[in-house]
C-alpha cells in the first residue's frame, strides 16, 4: 500500500515535471523559428478557441487556413508562401489576449489577422502599432478597434452596422415602433445600439423601449420582453448575439409577443444552435454580409471547400470575413511585391501604403471593397431574412 | 552566544531573499535580450496577481473571513487612477510624478469602499462577508461597464444610459465608453515598478502579521470569544484588515490599469475573484510566500500548455487538481518532506565526513 502511494505521488511528479519540459521545450523552438526566410510570411490569428465564444474564433481559424493552403497550393504570390500560426485568446478583454499576441510574437507573426471579438481586440491594437504590425481583423467590429492607422476591418463597424440597420428599416418602410434589446455590458452590443438609436432618431422612427441586459443575465428576458410587448412594438431590434437571441425568440413565442425581428451580423449562427426550434427564426431578418446558400460562384466554392476540409461544417460569416482577410493580405503581398525576409515594421509601412491607395477587392463579404485611411471598410450592407430554415437574401 | 533569529523573521527574509534572486533572473534576462515576448509580457501581471493574492491571503488567512470581492477592488483602483492618469496626463508629463500618485488614489479610492461595505458586514459572524463582497464586485463591473463619462468645456458629463444621452460638445472627448471602457491609460507600469510594490507589498504583509495588530486578528481568527473577552475590538481589527486587502488589491488594479492601454470592466468578473482565492487556496492559506508563488505558477501555467492546444484548458484543470491533492494531501506532503529531510541528511553527513577528513 504505501509502495504504492509512493508510486503515484512519484509518477504525478513526473507528469507534472514532464509538462514543464515539454512548455520549455517549445517556446524554445518557437524562438528558433524566427528567422526571416524570404519566401515564408507568418500570419498570425488570435481569437477564442475555448470558451463561450468559440465557435467564432474556431471558424476564423479554419477559414483562414483554408486559404493560406489554397493560396500556397496555387504557389504563393510571387513564390512567397504563407504561414498561419493561430493563438487562443479566449476572447479576453485584458491580459490573456496579449499573451496571446506575445505568443504569435515569439511564433514569428509578421502580419496580424485578428483578433476575432472586439474586447480582446481593444486590448491588441496598440500593442500592433507600438510594433508596428499590420492588422487585419476579420470581425471585430467597434470604432475603437481601427483607431490606430496599423489597423483595418473586414467587417462593417459598428456604428455603421447601427446606421445601416435604421436606415434599412426606415427606407423599406418595416415598422415605426421599435424596441431594442440589448447586452450594455458588451462592447459590440452597446456600440451599434448608440449609433442605431440616434439614426432612428433622424430617421423618424420611434424607440419605444430600451431594454438592457448584462452578461450575467442571459437567460431570463421576461421582463425585457413584456416591457417591449406593452409598449406595443411593432419590430424587436436585437443587435446581440444569437445564443441570446435564439431564447429571446423562444420566450416572445412563450409570451405571446410576434412582432418582426431585425437583428445584425451576431445573429448569423441562429440556425445552428442546439436544440433551437428553426421554425421560431421564420421571418428573423438579418444584416450580414455573408449568406452559406448564396448562389454566386465564389460563394458556392467557398463553402463546397469549406465542408469539405472541416466534416460537413456549414461556414458563418466569420469563417468568410477571416477568408476574404487572408486573400486581401495575400493580394496586397502580391501588389507589393513583399518578401518574407523583410523587417515588420517595413511590411507594415507597405500594406497601410497600399490598402488605402485605391484597392479594391471583391470577396465573398462584398463587391468592391475599399479602405479609407481610418480602416473602416466601405462595403454594401445584405440583408437576409430566414426562409424555410435557411438564410435568403432579401 | 550566537544570537537567534525569530523564526517568523527569517521566514519573511527567505521570501524577500528569494523574490530578489528572481528579480535580478529576470533583470539579466531581460538587459540581455534572452527572454521571449510572451514572458516579457506576463512580468507586469504576475506582479500584479502576487499582489492580490498576498492581499486577499490577509483577509482569508490570518483574518479567517472569505472574500469574494477582490475584482471589485481591483476594478476601483484601476479605473479610478485611470481616470485620474487620462485627465492629467497632458500636464503632468513625468510618469515618475504621475504613477505615485494614480497609485495613492487607486488604493485609498479601493480601501475606502472596502471600510464602507466592511462596516455593516463584519459585525456580522458567519459567510456573510464572502456573500457581500461577490455581490459587490459584480456590482461594481456592471455599473463600470454601463457608466458614460466624457468631458467638454462646460465641464463632465456622466451618464448610465448610452453615449448619445452625454450630450457631449463638438469638443467633448469621452473618457469612459460604456462597455468598451477606458483607452490611452499612459503605460506607466513597468516591471521594476510592479516588482517594487510586491516587495512593499510583502514587507506590509508580514509585518502586519507579526504586529499587535495582527496577532489580535489572529486571536479573533482562532477564537472569537476569548479576544473578544481580553479586550479586543473585533469590528476595529476586522476592519483594518478589510481596509488593507482592499488597499492593496486596488494598488494591483492600478498596476494593471497602466499596464495596458485599454481597460474594460468585464475583465473584473467573478472569475477573477475565484482566480485570486484559488492562488490563496493552493499557496496555502495564511501561507504569504505561497500566495506568491502560487500565483506566478498559476499565470504562467496556461501560457505554457499552450503547444497542448485546444486541450489546454483541460490540462490546466488536471494540473490544478493534481496540485491541490499534492500540497493538501498528508500522506504525499509527508513523502517529499522525508525525502527532503533524507537528502538534507545525507548532505550534512557528507560535509561532516569530508570536514572529518579534513582535520
Amino acid at each position: 500500500m504505501k509502495f504504492a502511494k509512493k508510486l503515484m505521488a512519484l509518477s504525478l511528479a513526473a507528469v507534472m515535471a514532464g509538462s514543464c519540459l515539454t512548455a520549455c521545450g517549445d517556446s524554445s523552438k518557437a524562438d528558433g523559428g524566427k528567422s526571416g526566410d524570404e519566401n515564408t510570411i507568418v500570419i498570425g490569428g488570435s481569437g477564442p478557441l475555448t470558451g463561450g465564444a468559440a465557435q467564432y474564433g474556431v471558424a476564423v481559424k479554419n477559414a483562414a487556413q483554408l486559404a493560406v493552403d489554397e493560396i500556397n497550393e496555387a504557389g504563393g504570390v510571387n513564390g512567397v508562401k504563407f504561414k498561419l500560426v493561430f493563438e487562443d485568446d479566449e476572447a479576453d478583454p485584458g491580459d490573456k489576449a496579449i499573451n496571446a499576441y506575445n505568443q504569435l510574437k515569439d511564433k514569428g507573426l509578421q502580419v496580424m489577422l485578428g483578433t476575432v471579438t472586439t474586447g480582446s481586440c481593444l486590448a491588441v491594437i496598440d500593442q500592433t502599432k507600438k510594433d508596428n504590425i499590420f492588422q487585419i481583423t476579420p470581425s471585430a467590429s467597434a470604432q475603437d478597434v481601427i483607431k490606430n492607422d496599423n489597423a483595418f476591418q473586414v467587417c462593417f463597424t459598428d456604428p455603421n452596422q447601427g446606421k445601416a440597420s435604421a436606415d434599412y428599416i426606415a427606407e423599406n418602410n418595416i415598422a415605426k415602433k421599435i424596441a431594442v434589446i440589448y447586452d450594455n455590458s458588451d462592447a459590440y452590443s452597446s456600440g451599434i445600439f448608440n449609433t442605431f438609436k440616434s439614426e432612428a432618431k433622424e430617421k423618424g422612427l420611434d424607440i419605444v423601449a430600451e431594454q438592457s441586459f448584462t452578461k450575467d443575465s442571459k437567460t431570463d428576458f421576461s421582463a425585457q420582453i413584456s416591457a417591449a410587448k406593452s409598449a406595443e412594438a411593432e419590430l424587436l431590434f436585437l443587435p446581440i448575439y444569437y445564443q441570446e437571441a435564439s431564447l429571446i425568440l423562444a420566450q416572445c413565442k412563450s409570451a405571446d409577443f410576434s412582432p418582426k425581428f431585425f437583428g445584425c451580423d451576431g445573429l448569423d449562427g441562429i440556425l445552428s444552435v442546439d436544440n433551437f426550434d428553426k421554425s421560431l427564426a421564420e421571418g428573423v431578418m438579418l444584416l450580414t454580409p455573408f449568406a452559406a446558400d448564396a448562389s454566386d460562384d465564389a460563394t458556392q466554392k467557398f463553402v463546397k471547400a469549406y465542408k469539405e476540409k472541416y466534416k460537413d461544417e456549414t461556414p458563418n460569416q466569420f469563417a468568410a470575413d477571416a477568408y476574404d482577410g487572408v486573400k486581401i493580405i495575400a493580394k496586397l503581398v502580391e501588389k507589393e511585391s513583399i518578401k518574407g525576409n523583410m523587417s515588420n515594421s517595413e511590411i507594415c509601412d507597405k500594406l497601410k501604403k497600399a490598402i488605402t491607395d485605391g484597392f479594391t477587392y471583391d470577396g465573398l463579404t462584398g463587391q468592391g471593397m475599399t479602405w479609407s485611411a481610418e480602416g473602416a471598410v466601405s462595403k454594401n450592407p445584405k440583408a437576409v431574412v430566414i426562409k424555410d430554415g435557411n438564410y435568403s437574401a432579401l | 552566544m550566537k544570537k537567534k533569529i525569530n523564526p517568523m523573521t527569517r521566514k519573511s527574509f527567505v521570501t524577500y531573499g528569494m523574490l530578489l534572486i528572481v528579480f535580478i533572473a529576470v533583470e539579466i534576462m531581460l538587459n540581455t535580450g534572452n527572454i521571449s515576448s510572451m514572458l516579457q509580457g506576463l512580468l507586469v501581471p504576475i506582479c500584479v496577481y502576487a499582489i492580490l493574492a498576498v492581499s486577499l491571503n490577509l483577509t482569508v488567512g490570518i483574518l479567517g473571513e472569505l472574500s469574494l470581492g477582490q475584482a471589485g477592488f481591483m476594478c476601483i483602483g484601476a479605473y479610478s487612477s485611470a481616470i485620474f492618469s487620462n485627465l492629467v496626463k497632458d500636464s503632468i508629463t513625468q510618469p515618475f510624478i504621475r504613477f505615485p500618485i494614480a497609485i495613492i488614489i487607486g488604493g485609498l479610492c479601493a480601501a475606502l469602499f472596502g471600510i464602507i461595505i466592511g462596516i455593516p458586514v463584519l459585525r456580522l459572524r458567519g459567510d456573510y462577508l464572502a456573500i457581500v463582497t461577490l455581490a459587490f464586485g459584480e456590482i461594481i463591473k456592471n455599473v463600470f461597464a454601463a457608466l458614460y463619462i466624457g468631458y467638454d468645456s462646460a465641464g463632465l458629463h456622466i451618464s448610465l444610459k448610452s453615449q448619445g444621452d452625454l450630450g457631449l460638445g463638438a469638443d467633448g472627448k469621452m473618457m469612459i465608453n460604456g462597455a468598451l471602457g477606458i483607452s490611452g491609460t499612459p503605460n506607466d507600469s513597468t516591471f521594476e515598478i510592479a516588482a517594487a510594490i510586491l516587495f512593499i507589498t510583502l514587507i506590509i504583509a508580514y509585518n502586519f502579521v507579526n504586529s499587535r495588530t495582527g496577532r489580535a486578528v489572529m486571536s479573533i481568527r482562532d477564537n472569537r470569544i476569548a479576544a473578544e473577552s481580553v479586550g479586543i475590538n473585533i469590528t476595529k481589527y476586522k476592519l483594518i484588515t478589510f481596509g488593507l486587502t482592499a488597499f492593496l488589491a486596488g494598488v494591483a488594479g492600478v498596476l494593471y490599469s497602466h499596464n495596458f492601454y485599454s481597460l474594460q470592466a468585464s475583465k473584473f468578473d467573478y472569475n477573477m475573484s475565484i482566480l485570486v482565492l484559488v492562488f490563496v487556496v493552493l499557496g496555502g492559506i495564511g501561507s504569504i510566500r505561497g500566495s506568491v508563488i502560487a500565483a506566478a505558477v498559476l499565470t504562467m501555467l496556461p501560457e505554457f500548455l499552450r503547444s497542448v492546444n485546444k486541450y489546454r484548458m483541460l490540462m490546466y484543470a488536471v494540473v490544478l487538481i493534481v496540485m491541490m491533492i499534492c500540497t493538501s494531501n498528508e500522506t504525499i506532503r509527508n513523502f517529499f518532506v522525508r525525502n527532503f529531510e533524507k537528502l538534507k541528511g545525507l548532505i550534512i553527513k557528507n560535509k561532516s565526513k569530508t570536514v572529518k577528513e579534513a582535520e
